[in-house]
This record gives C-alpha cells, structure tokens and sequence, in this order.
C-alpha cells in the first residue's frame, strides 16, 4: 500500500510537469469531436442521436496517447527498471501508474463534454450520472491501458502497437459507455442504464485485478 | 562469505551469446574490476549480477541467495549504477531523491537529501531539473541516488564516465568508503591502471568468455589498453 502511495505521488508530480501533454491531448480529443461534426454534416437530430459515441470515440483515440506518454518517462533513463531494483512492488507501481492514469481520463472525459454539448447540442440533466459513466469507463480504459503501454513502451512500432492491442480489448468498455452516455442524452424511459454501468463496473474490476498480477510478468526480463 | 558466485552463466541477445559460460566467485568485502573491450559482455554481466536481467543458463547467487528464486531479497542487498540513471528527467535532483527515499522507507526530507547532493558536489542545483544537467552532474545524482540504498554489494558499471577530475576523485572516495564499510563492489571499467591500483581482483572478459579471473595487480595488459586514465 505505501509503495501504491508513493508510486501514484510520484506519477501524479510526473503528469503535473508534463501538463503541456496534457492540454495538447485535451485538443486531440477536442479536435477529434470536431471532425466528427463535419464528417456527419448539419443534421443535428443525427449528431445528438451519435454524440456519446463521438465522446468515447474521441476520448479513446486521446487515451492511447496519454497512456504512452505516461510510459515515455520510464523509459528514457531506464527510470522503472530502478525503482524495480530498489526494489519497489510491482504491483504498486501498476496501481500508482493506473490511478494517475484514470485520474488524467477522468479529467480529459469530463473536459470533453462540454465541446460535446457545444457541437452535438447534447446536454443531459444527470450530470452525476454522466460522471459515473465517465468514471467507470475511463477506469476501465486505464487499467488495460496501462497494462499495454507497458507492455508496447519497450517495442520500437509502440505508437502502432499499443491502439493495435488496446482497441479490440476494450470493446465492451466503449459499447457499454457510448450506451450508457446515449441513454443520459437522448433519455432512458425503459431504465436501461444500470446494466450498462453494472457491466462497466465488472469489466473495471476484471481488468484492475488482472492487469496487477500480470504487470511484474510484463515488465521484469 | 562469498558475495558473488556465478557457474555457468550464459546470456544471449537474439544469435549473439553477450555472455557465455562464464564462472567466477567473489569474496565478502572485495573490490573488483571487470574489464575488456567494448561488447566484451561487462554491462550484461553486471545486468545479471543486479537481476535486471536473467541468466539464460547457470546459476548466480548473491550473498547466499539464488538470484532467479529469491530475487526480491538480493534486490534489497544490491545496488546497480548502470549506463543509463534511473532518473526521471523532468523531476528535480531533490525529487528525484525523495522518490527512492519513500520507496526505501528511508527519510525523505529535505535537509538529509541535501546532505546526500552535497556529498556529491550538486547541493546547489537541488531544485533544478534532471533534464538540464549535464551527463556528468546525473552521473553524480545518480551515484547519490544508488548511496541511498546502503547495498552489501554495489555495481559500478563505469563510474569515471562522464565525470571531471574531480568526479574522478569523488568516485575513488567512494569506492575507499565502501569498502571500510565492508561492501563488496563489482565495477566495470576501461580505466585499467586506475581499476588496478584500487581492486584486488580483476575479471577481463572477451567477446562474452571469461579470460582472466585473479588478482588485480598480476592482471595481464591488453593490447591498445587505454592508460591515460589519470590514475
């Protein structure tokens, strides 16, 4: 627990330096929902009908570069191979990582609604709701994403390999979430958003255990 | 005690075997040398001895321990200064610092840590960036970082690179202190005459076999070694 303390102290410093990275993956995202626009064209009915999609879809692509970036500064002077040698646990550096990275899609998630609401006219009242949806799904975009960064950040194609491997895993995560933010926007009279977020929550809790056991396998030699 | 034992060590990179059957044993308490030519195999070695890396075949066991089954425990007994710093180039020479200490449990403040950057000539540049130093001032950082583990065995792999004259001097100070100390160290270096005055062993690998395995003093000199080393 106190190696979990330290390693996410230590990664949450780390992104704060590297805030430029930050707001220039904020833009990406901000950048990607604007092009969704354009591509669907004026039909408003159809840009709201689609916006939860665009968010999440927005806020993948965004992920993939966040979540290697995070890898970047253990990598330029063998920084994670030290603290393993200290030794530090593993699995507190996997969960210090993770939560530092949720924390930065959380915050980039609910920095994108707002451009959301602005280009799609899709606004919903349960903004608490909204924000769980926000939170469950980018939590269950960081434990997997960590995992693979990981993974990818000692490979040379890793800005290919790591949307490569990562996409086709959280598949369940962007169809439950695009369905539960549809819901919010567009109306939930069948009340069908609790399953979603109930599978959204399973899937988190397989990924966040999983991705644990197998970070010391994916990062020691 | 023996601090290091190695049977049969072998290491390969893709085809190339960078170490190859290579046995040796080191006391408790000694100062070694490995040298040899450039890819002669001493940074894998030193990556083996330090479990950032696996022996593909054979054995190593520090101070007792069998390096592949207990290698948490020899983690806690080593230290490794290798090519690269272990820094993170965006923290501070401070943070850096308080990062190992709070993974230690060691005390991470300001004031000891000052102490520990003072030992090696940066007490002034603690609240500057990793990123703007230069290789020699990591190099040092990074000499005061491995301090802060107290090992049993320390793993030098070129400590006199990148540093000045006075570098030179901080690291032979060390090496003086670890060794009153009782620690065994284990240091790659191409700086023959200057290894040979302070270790009382030498290794000299080629082309990933082991050469020479003796005393330091007798250890025969290679062709085209590098003598202007300062010693």
């Amino acid at each position: 627990m106190n190696h979990l303390l330290v390693a996410l102290r230590k990664d949450l410093l780390l992104q704060w330096r590297g805030r430029a990275q930050v707001i220039a993956t904020f833009a990406f995202g901000a950048a990607a929902l604007l092009l969704f626009s354009f591509a669907v064209g004026p039909d408003s009915a159809a840009l709201r009908e689609h916006a939860g999609g665009f968010l999440w879809l927005g806020l993948l692509l965004a992920s993939t570069l966040s979540l290697a970036e995070s890898f970047e500064r253990e990598m330029e002077e063998r920084a994670l191979e030290g603290l393993l040698l200290l030794p530090a646990s593993p699995r507190g550096l996997y969960y210090g990582k993770a939560i530092a990275n949720w924390a930065n899609l959380a915050l980039l998630g609910v920095a994108l609604v707002p451009i959301m609401v602005v280009l799609y006219d899709a606004g919903t009242p349960r903004l608490f709701s909204l924000l769980l949806v926000i939170l469950l799904g980018t939590a269950g975009l960081s434990a997997p994403g960590t995992l693979y960064a990981a993974m990818t950040s000692q490979t040379r194609a890793r800005q290919t390999l790591l949307p490569l491997l990562l996409y086709p895993l959280v598949v369940p995560v962007l169809l439950a979430a695009v369905k539960a933010t549809s819901l919010l926007i567009l109306g939930d009279p069948m009340g069908q958003l609790r399953p979603w977020l109930v599978l959204l929550g399973a899937f988190d809790l397989i990924h966040w255990s999983i991705g644990a056991l197998l970070f010391a396998r994916v990062v020691e030699d | 005690m023996t601090a290091v034992t190695a049977e049969g060590v072998c290491r390969r990179y893709g085809q190339r075997w960078a170490l190859a059957d290579v046995s040796f044993e080191v006391p408790e308490g000694a100062l070694v040398m490995v040298t040899g030519r450039n890819g002669s195999g001493k940074s894998t070695l030193l990556r083996v001895l330090a479990t950032a890396i696996r022996a593909d075949r054979g054995s190593v066991h520090i101070l007792g321990l069998e390096a592949r089954l207990e290698r948490q425990s020899v983690r806690q007994k080593i230290a490794l200064l290798g090519h690269r710093t272990h820094l993170y180039e965006p923290l501070t020479a401070l943070e850096n610092l308080m990062v190992a200490a709070r993974f230690l449990g060691r005390d991470a403040r300001r004031q000891p840590l000052l102490a520990r950057l003072e030992e090696v000539g940066l007490s002034d540049r603690g609240d500057d960036p990793v990123q703007t130093f230069s290789a020699g001032m990591r190099q040092r950082l990074a000499l005061a970082s491995v301090l802060q583990q107290e090992p049993r065995l320390m793993l030098l792999d070129e400590p006199y690179g990148h540093l000045d004259p006075s570098g030179f001097q901080l690291v032979d100070g060390l090496l003086q202190r670890l060794r009153r100390q009782g620690s065994t160290v284990v240091m790659a270096t191409h700086l023959l005459a200057r290894g040979q005055k302070i270790c009382d062993q030498a290794l000299v690998l080629e082309a990933g076999r082991l050469a020479y395995s003796g005393s330091a003093a007798q250890m025969p000199q290679p062709a085209g070694a590098d003598e202007a080393d300062g010693a």
